[in-house]
């Protein structure tokens, strides 16, 4: 496909690449070739894709976002909107500032159908769309056309094609921590960063552009002989870390300095997160486009832009040419012009009230309009009309820029920054390089000060903005953003049409929404806006210059992601035998090994072996242990004897239901805590919470021993048989009187000493939870397989678990309760001791108690047994109103039929009360409450 | 992302930290009304200016911390380890 401008169809681009200039930076001697739109073409090492591109003679570079209008070269740097592309799978390449790599394959954005597709067509068909806030007006009615809408929009608004596949893309994170960041690398930035070092701060100076320098690297041989000696100084001065092609995104409190950087060598993209003494915000300034009729048309460009071409990249921006000046700057570009073997047909001194009014041509330039009615041919014109400093940074430390009208530009209010942010150089005032380098020094050293906590403070000299003619838009239409396409007219309908704040003609027009974010937008747009609605400037005030400075790549943001994930000691055994995993919070864990209705039945009929290690685990040791207790569980601690364990269930003071587990006393002061698997982290902090900012007096200290054992139910009427094959009975004895229910020892299993045996009863049956030294864990596992082969042992898994406790009617926390269930609602009446003097959550439960018009925790059975409802299932009355919800069910091995746990309103709760549950697709089944406990209510089988 | 002054670690970035929200007394729960209670669980003053709050710091020492931090600016004036009113005083 040829991109080439309509106008010139026939016409072959020819090479504008001049002789050798002294500021070049491309590398002659090697040359780089790539492909535009499919044709093969060259630069040299050092070019950027657009140089490549204006070397070769092509003046369109891309299409524009709305009306699809031709365009060119702007500001020839990374802000240019008329040079995003396709770079093989990357969208949105700034063209102007990626540097040239051998056998990209770069392509043109926003060209549907084709550059060669009539523009006057596209137009006509874009204006139906795309009027003044057609955003908000299009859209808005008939509704049921919202799909074709899209359909169109997105025919006109390709920006570039993403690809799933993230290729060989490599993006990863930093963290820093230099005494001064100076975000901006010109003379003043260098000087800065020279001036910081050498105080002894360390320093990171940051560049946009791929080499420190700033405007003098496109200046005259003074301003390169000053580039020259100042990186001498840079590079020669310990202390100063360079980054280049690194952009600062923003300042967050306490200068938090979040920096992309690119071009480092195996790495797409870094993100450095740095932590700053002191910010020095060193921007430089930024040439501000003028707004006239055709002032997008190709050939229309920035006299930063031009001189960046000349002097840089050693292209020809054109062959004859108007210039625009109002500044010294505009100025030089004249000379550089000339010196490059431009015509200068035309100098409009905007000083002296001349300028551009309209600009004409088809697909580029072919005449200026002067404002005194000269029409001059020419297929460049060069604008010098002002600067915008870049005051992001700034506002993001609290600044707010004030319009100074003499000099045309918002300049920063230096009372309002933080002593650790300072401004230097050009985004303050105007001056020589002399001028400029002085404060940045001054600047420099001040930040070392404040960042190493020297010397006296020293004086920062000042910095005035040079006086500048106001020249924002010649009154003839154009286009105010090129990024979005908002005309001039279309603020001024906007203000027509109400939206007379500059902040609500931004949201309406979309200006200064662009990739750009306004840096060459924001104060033309209020300029247009204090136009329209007759007031000044300053009265009009600018847009709030937001976080993130320049756009960040999602990649930048998620750097190489690391989800830590926690195995038991017998997660090798689990993989080799089959087990499916389950991720449970950070652990993962067997759900089971094949068939869970099949473990169940072992359990119930032999024994089973099931990996707990993942359940919370804190060992206490202290005096003060039993008052901890009690202020924590809903029940009674102070009896708890050596060797007994008690079951407790935790509340939160709003009463709702936070854990439960069990805790055993081993010792005197000794006591080890269980938690569920899930709350493990919440309660530790929970223990120290009440420890450290209720009870400072209490001793108790905690530690955290869930991943120091390996943890192993051992459960069913063969448990005992079981273990007691790997323990001695003169150390641990088994035997039902030795070793009742709810009893805890220590001693010595399959050989491992310092175990912790308890006997519980999660499953209801016959059980034993032993708590093997960590690194045992998997020896212990096999003996038991071993061990048990005889009687039958299984391995059961969590789905498993599940159903067995399910049988037993044992609620689990957050699933049979909620972020609302207070203890009385979670069965937990045997449990609360409402006459202890205090417990965490006693008086809302003494009140819940009281109001007895809470839900209720209860077991349900449908009268279909073969019918499972979903969990979350709706219970419902007869008047169709929802009564509570099924929070657990399964079915049932052991009893053949679906069993559940709910949650019901009280009038239903009665055990024998006939209720409907709907299921999720619609269908109603009867269902009757029962009792919480369907296998063994009166829990023989967990005695014996 | 703003940095509070641990009396135990120095300056540490806020994400090492849980918010506790502002520190509030709990009532007698013997003698205090419903009113009384819901105010301490549920009712908080959310200053747009100074504010003495709970911090935990999770990810460092695991100590709760008493800090007094203006809202609008983040300024920290005091830090003190709850329990034992270390200030930490010369830890930068």
């Amino acid at each position: 496909m040829s991109i080439l401008p309509t106008t010139r169809r026939t016409a072959t681009p020819t090479s504008q690449r001049l002789g050798h200039r002294a500021g070049e930076v491309i590398d002659r001697s090697r040359t780089v070739s790539f492909t535009w739109n499919g044709r093969p073409l060259s630069g040299h090492p050092g070019d950027t894709i657009a140089s490549a591109l204006a070397a070769a003679g092509e003046r369109v570079l891309s299409r524009s976002y709305k009306y699809h209008r031709p365009r060119g070269l702007l500001t020839a740097d990374y802000l240019d909107p008329g040079a995003f592309f396709q770079v093989g799978d990357e969208p949105n390449v700034r063209g102007a500032h990626r540097l040239l790599e051998a056998g990209m394959a770069v392509s043109s954005q926003n060209t549907w159908p084709s550059l060669r597709f009539d523009l006057k067509a596209a137009n006509g068909l874009a204006g139906r769309f795309l009027a003044t806030g057609f955003y908000y007006k299009t859209f808005i009615k008939p509704e049921p056309l919202w799909p074709l809408y899209e359909k169109v929009l997105r025919t006109f608004v390709h920006a570039g094609a993403i690809t799933p596949d993230p290729g060989a893309a490599y993006y990863d994170k930093r963290h820093a921590h230099p005494d001064v960041v100076v975000a901006g690398g010109g003379p003043a930035g260098m000087a800065a960063a020279v001036a910081a070092a050498r105080a002894g701060a360390s320093v990171m100076l940051v560049e946009e552009d791929h080499q420190l320098g700033g405007h003098l690297r496109w200046g005259d041989g003074a301003a390169l002989a000053r580039l020259r000696a100042l990186r001498a100084q840079v590079a020669a001065q310990p202390g100063i870390e360079v980054l280049t092609d690194a952009v600062v995104t923003g300042r967050f409190d306490d200068n938090w300095i979040p920096i992309v950087a690119r071009s480092l060598p195996g790495i797409t993209e870094r993100l450095v997160k740095a932590r700053a003494a002191v910010l020095v915000v060193a921007p430089g300034l930024i040439e501000r486009p003028y707004v006239f009729a055709g002032n997008d048309l190709p050939g229309v460009m920035l006299s930063t832009a031009a001189r960046r071409l000349v002097n840089l990249y050693a292209v020809r921006p054109g062959s004859r040419a108007v210039v625009m000046s109002a500044n010294p700057e505009g100025d030089a570009a004249v000379a550089d012009l000339e010196a490059a073997g431009v015509e200068v047909a035309a100098v409009l001194d905007a000083r002296r009230q001349q300028g551009v009014a309209r600009a004409h041509g088809r697909g580029g330039l072919r005449a200026v309009e002067t404002t005194d009615g000269r029409r001059i041919e020419a297929d460049l014109l060069v604008t010098a009309t002002g600067w915008t400093a870049p005051t992001s940074l700034l506002n993001q430390s609290g600044d707010r820029p004030v319009y100074d009208q003499a000099a045309a530009r918002f300049v920063p209010d230096p009372d309002r920054m933080p002593a650790n942010v300072l401004a230097a150089g050009g985004i303050v005032g105007d001056g020589t390089v002399d001028q400029l380098v002085e404060q940045a020094d001054a600047v420099g050293r001040e930040a070392a000060r404040r960042a190493t906590g020297g010397s006296a403070a020293g004086t920062v000299p000042g910095l005035r903005p040079a006086p500048h003619p106001e020249l924002f838009a010649a009154g003839t239409g154009g286009f105010v953003d090129l990024c979005e396409d908002v005309s001039a007219k279309d603020i001024t309908t906007a203000v027509a049409e109400g939206y007379d704040s500059v902040e609500l003609a931004k949201r309406y027009t979309t200006v200064t929404m662009g990739p750009t974010q306004g840096k060459l937008e924001t104060v033309n747009a209020v300029a247009l806006v204090a136009h329209a609605t007759g007031r000044s400037i300053a009265e009009t005030g600018t847009t709030t210059w937001r976080p993130v400075y320049a756009p960040v790549t999602l990649g930048a943001l998620a750097g190489r992601p690391r989800e830590p994930v926690r195995y038991s000691p017998m997660q090798p055994w689990h993989e080799r035998h089959g087990a499916t995993p389950l991720v449970a919070g950070q652990w993962i864990r067997p759900e089971h090994y094949g068939d869970p209705a099949a473990e169940v039945t072992a359990v119930r009929t032999a024994v089973g072996i099931i990996d707990v290690t993942p359940i919370g685990k804190l060992d206490l040791r202290g005096p003060d242990v039993a008052e901890l207790l009690n202020l924590l569980y809903v029940n009674k601690w102070s009896k708890l004897g050596v060797g007994r364990v008690r079951y407790g269930v935790m509340c939160a003071d709003d009463g709702v239901v936070l854990d439960d587990g069990v805790t055993g006393r081993l010792g005197e002061d000794h006591y080890l805590m269980s938690t569920t698997s899930s709350g493990a982290a919440t309660v530790w902090e929970w223990v120290e919470n009440w420890l450290q900012t209720a009870h400072p007096e209490w001793q108790v200290h905690v530690t955290p021993v869930t991943t120091a054992y390996a943890s192993i139910n051992i459960a069913g009427p063969r448990s005992r048989d079981l273990l007691s094959r790997l323990t001695d009975p003169e150390d641990v004895d088994l035997s039902a009187d030795a070793f009742g229910y709810m009893n805890v020892r220590t001693g010595t299993v399959a050989g491992v000493a310092d175990c912790v045996l308890w006997r519980i009863g999660f499953t209801g049956e016959l059980s034993y939870e032993i708590h093997v030294p960590a690194s045992y864990g998997l020896h212990a596992w096999e003996r038991l397989v071993a061990e048990g082969a005889d009687l039958g042992v299984r391995p059961f898994g969590v789905e498993a678990q599940r159903i067995l406790r399910l049988e037993k009617g044992h609620a689990i926390v957050a699933q049979d309760t909620d972020g609302l269930t207070q203890g009385f609602s979670a069965a937990l009446d045997g449990l609360i001791k409402l006459d202890k003097d205090d417990f965490v959550g006693l008086p809302e439960l003494r009140w819940q108690q009281g109001r007895d018009s809470h839900p209720r925790l209860v077991g349900l059975q449908p009268l279909d047994g073969t019918v499972v409802p979903p969990e979350a299932s709706q219970i419902l009355r007869t008047d169709g109103s929802i009564a509570g919800r099924v929070t657990s069910s399964r079915m049932s091995p052991t009893l053949g039929r679906a069993i559940g746990l709910a949650q019901i309103d009280p009038e239903l709760a009665e055990v024998g009360t006939r209720v409907t549950v709907r299921l999720p697709d619609g269908r109603d089944v009867a269902a009757e409450v029962t009792g919480l406990v369907h296998v063994d209510p009166e829990g023989e089988r967990q005695r014996v | 992302m703003m940095l509070l002054p641990c009396p135990w670690c120095g300056p540490r970035n806020a994400t090492e930290f849980r918010f506790g929200g502002e520190a509030g007394r709990r009532p007698d729960p013997a003698s205090a009304s419903p009113e009384e209670w819901r105010r301490y669980l549920y009712f908080h003053t959310n200053p747009a200016g100074w504010s003495t709050e709970t911090w935990y710091h999770g990810a460092g020492c695991r100590r709760f911390l008493t800090v007094e931090r203006h809202t609008v600016t983040h300024e920290v004036r005091a830090a003190r380890d709850t329990a034992t009113g270390t200030t930490g005083e010369g830890i930068s």
